[in-house]
């Protein structure tokens, strides 16, 4: 057979952080919230927006906060051909370090203009601000040259609430094209072929199911392919009471690990088709397919296991395996 | 202090690793080569420490599945840092230093190519004022070259001199990604891509797996393949915040070069993973113009996450083992335009 490459699949990893603030933060996003930009004024003199927590000369808390305005200058700019999600625009734009009027020191932000002609270090550039601010840097949506009408209110049209913002919630949403290894990749291509396929370290000659690209106790890569059997032992199980975001089956079932027969070390899954007080160590159990047109690359092929109605396996045969 | 050598290395880099982010499969390859080099076991080694980030692939524990690749039975003294793995060869001279452990595998690895590098970076920004914008690497380093090429700290020349001399010297490095004989002519034709950068002033994307053996002198000596004797090693960080420093200077570079001492270096592996960022670091470190500067073509040829700041140092701690060099020095870098900086010095001894 000629060698397949690797499986891959979409991997999506998101979170929102919650992020408290501190009394120096909360001022700095209490005032985008409002459209009003305050820099932070530092032992030396010097305004510093967004304002630094700490005096990076005199290490005090930075307490002095100013008004600065909207608007400022360009000090460098960089051009974003292939923005990425998440940026403040998703067509091509300029990040550019803005030195705001009233702050000595320069501003992060886009700038949205239509090419890289069209900006320039010196370019006065002025915020246009979110309809909808939260009290976050992305309340300030972009720069735009200073002479473009502006169309956005430049005072807070929600100004209804007056709390302090005490917090910010960042979402962080990544995206990867996750690859299984090859070892990994043999084993769910068997599954689709309702085969359990392990690997052998050539030193130690154990087992392994699922295969991984080096036997852990050895360090060498595990080349021999080897077929194990569909049924096994349970070795150790927890009955799953806590219901949770996202659980497929209702509580209370099974997680097992199965020391299948012909592998040496156990895998992770369900055990159904009896009652969970019943489930025991040593219980011989097998695999329940699920109708072979449902099958993929994916251990979902196994709907579960469930008891043979053998008699238990001897505490011996798999105390190592524990 | 103790007298610690660099007695191994190995490495793997290529545009994209058809395999899992725990880059096992890498890695046992490598720490083979380095039991080859020294002609040592498993057992021969006191301490493991690893650089990786599981943001880069997206893999939660990868460090802790990547030790399989050591074979960790009977159980081994280990650590890891989500920094690059010049910092986890840090952690492990330090190790060494307290007299606990006598010597040490470092081993760093990174699969950037399974999402977008230059966006799951902006996740070690500050957190709370410039992440949720996403500003990407790329653009920091073209803010940072702007503003150096616009105060005539540097022109595009240099830059492009810096980029011929890397492709042109990494021809002879099987690892290098990009490559070739080229002129600063040939870099100064190539369209600008993120203005003002052109894409081969940015590091390629690449992977990689790399791997380190350091020992103290009494071990050293009985490693096969030479040594490479550690005369300096500090690191020192700058401010997160990119407006609370100079982009075009590197304070952190400077003082982690006066602390390591660069007198009498004939040699430099520079981790510069954007042209004008070579040209900031020579000129902190003070290097004279007859120091060479990144024989191996440097990060410009490949930038494997995680491990290309140890492959500076494994890189030129080669050179001293072939003659090449009596003094060489080796930089590392981590963080937003050139935020971290480490330095290495080492020599060969009759």
């Amino acid at each position: 057979m000629a060698e397949l490459g690797t499986l891959h699949a979409p991997l999506k990893v998101e979170f929102d952080y919650t992020r408290s603030l501190g009394p120096t933060l909360s001022e700095f996003m209490s005032g985008l919230r409002r459209h009003q930009v305050v820099g932070g004024r530092l032992a030396d003199g010097t305004v510093v927006v967004p304002p630094p927590e700490y005096d990076p000369q005199t290490l005090d808390p930075v307490k002095d906060l100013v008004p600065v305005a909207d608007e400022g200058i360009v000090q460098s700019w960089t051009w974003v051909p292939e923005p990425v999600k998440g940026q403040p625009l998703d067509r091509p734009f300029a990040w550019a370090l803005v030195l705001l009027d009233g702050a000595d020191r320069p501003l992060l932000h886009a700038v949205a203009v239509d090419s890289s002609d069209a900006i320039e270090t010196g370019l006065r550039v002025r915020a246009r601000w979110s309809d909808e601010p939260a009290g976050a840097i992305t309340d300030i949506r972009w720069f735009e040259p200073a002479d473009v009408a502006s169309t956005s209110s430049t005072t807070a049209s929600t100004g209804s609430t007056t709390e302090a913002v005490d917090g910010i919630i960042s979402p962080v949403h990544l995206d990867y094209d996750y690859a299984a290894s090859p070892e990994e990749s043999k084993f769910f291509r068997g599954l689709a072929d309702g085969k359990i396929l392990g690997q052998r370290c050539p030193k130690c000659q154990k087992v392994y199911v699922p295969p991984r690209g080096a036997c852990p106790v050895d360090g060498v890569p595990t080349t021999d392919e080897v077929e194990v059997a569909d049924h096994g032992t349970v070795t150790t199980f927890c009955i799953v009471n806590v219901p949770f975001l996202g659980q497929k089956i209702e509580p209370p079932y099974v997680s097992a690990y199965v020391l299948l027969d012909g592998a040496d070390i156990a895998f992770l899954h369900l055990i159904l088709g009896v009652e969970a007080s019943e489930v025991r160590m040593g219980m011989r159990v097998k695999a329940v397919w699920k109708p072979r047109d449902e099958w993929g690359t994916t251990i979902e092929n196994i709907s579960h296991f469930e008891p043979t109605g053998e008699p238990d396996a001897d505490f011996e045969s798999y105390r190592i395996h524990l | 202090m103790r007298d610690i050598a660099i007695v191994g290395f190995s490495q793997r880099q290529m545009k994209e690793f058809d395999g899992s982010p725990t880059c096992v499969e890498l890695l046992v390859p490598v720490f083979a080569d380095l039991f080859e080099q020294t002609g040592w076991t498993k057992s021969d080694i006191d301490f493991w420490c690893s650089g990786s980030s599981d943001y880069l692939a997206g893999r939660s524990f990868s460090f802790v599945s990547a030790v399989d690749a050591i074979g960790a039975l009977p159980p081994v003294m280990e650590s890891h840092v989500e920094m690059d793995a010049a910092w986890a060869l840090y952690e492990a001279w330090v190790k060494i230093q307290t007299g606990e452990v006598d010597s040490a595998i470092v081993y760093g690895f990174g699969k950037a190519s399974a999402g977008v590098l230059r966006r799951t970076m902006s996740l070690q920004l500050d957190p709370y004022t410039v992440t949720p914008l996403w500003p990407d690497a790329v653009s920091l380093a073209g803010l940072q070259a702007r503003l150096g090429l616009e105060q005539g700290a540097w022109d595009e020349q240099a830059m492009a001199e810096v980029v011929a001399r890397s492709m042109t010297d990494a021809t002879t490095n099987e690892w290098a990604i990009r490559k070739g004989e080229t002129t600063a002519d040939d870099v100064l034709a190539q369209p600008v891509y993120a203005d003002p950068l052109r894409r081969w002033d940015c590091a390629p994307v690449s992977d990689g797996a790399s791997a380190m053996v350091i020992a103290a002198t009494g071990k050293a000596e009985t490693a096969a393949n030479g040594a490479a004797w550690i005369t300096g090693f500090q690191h020192r960080i700058d401010t997160i915040a990119m407006n609370g420093r100079d982009l075009t200077a590197s304070p952190s570079t400077r003082l982690a070069g006066e602390a390591a001492g660069t007198d009498g270096v004939d040699l430099a592996e520079l981790h510069a993973p954007f042209s004008h960022q070579e040209l900031i670091l020579r000129s902190e470190l003070g290097l004279a113009d007859d120091v060479r500067i990144n024989p191996s073509g440097g990060a410009l040829t490949a930038n494997p996450m995680f491990c290309a700041g140890l492959n500076r140092i494994g890189e030129a701690a080669q050179q001293v083992w072939s003659g090449n060099s009596q003094r060489a020095l080796a930089h590392a870098t981590s963080g937003p335009a050139l935020q971290q900086n480490l330095v290495l010095t080492m020599e060969a001894r009759a």
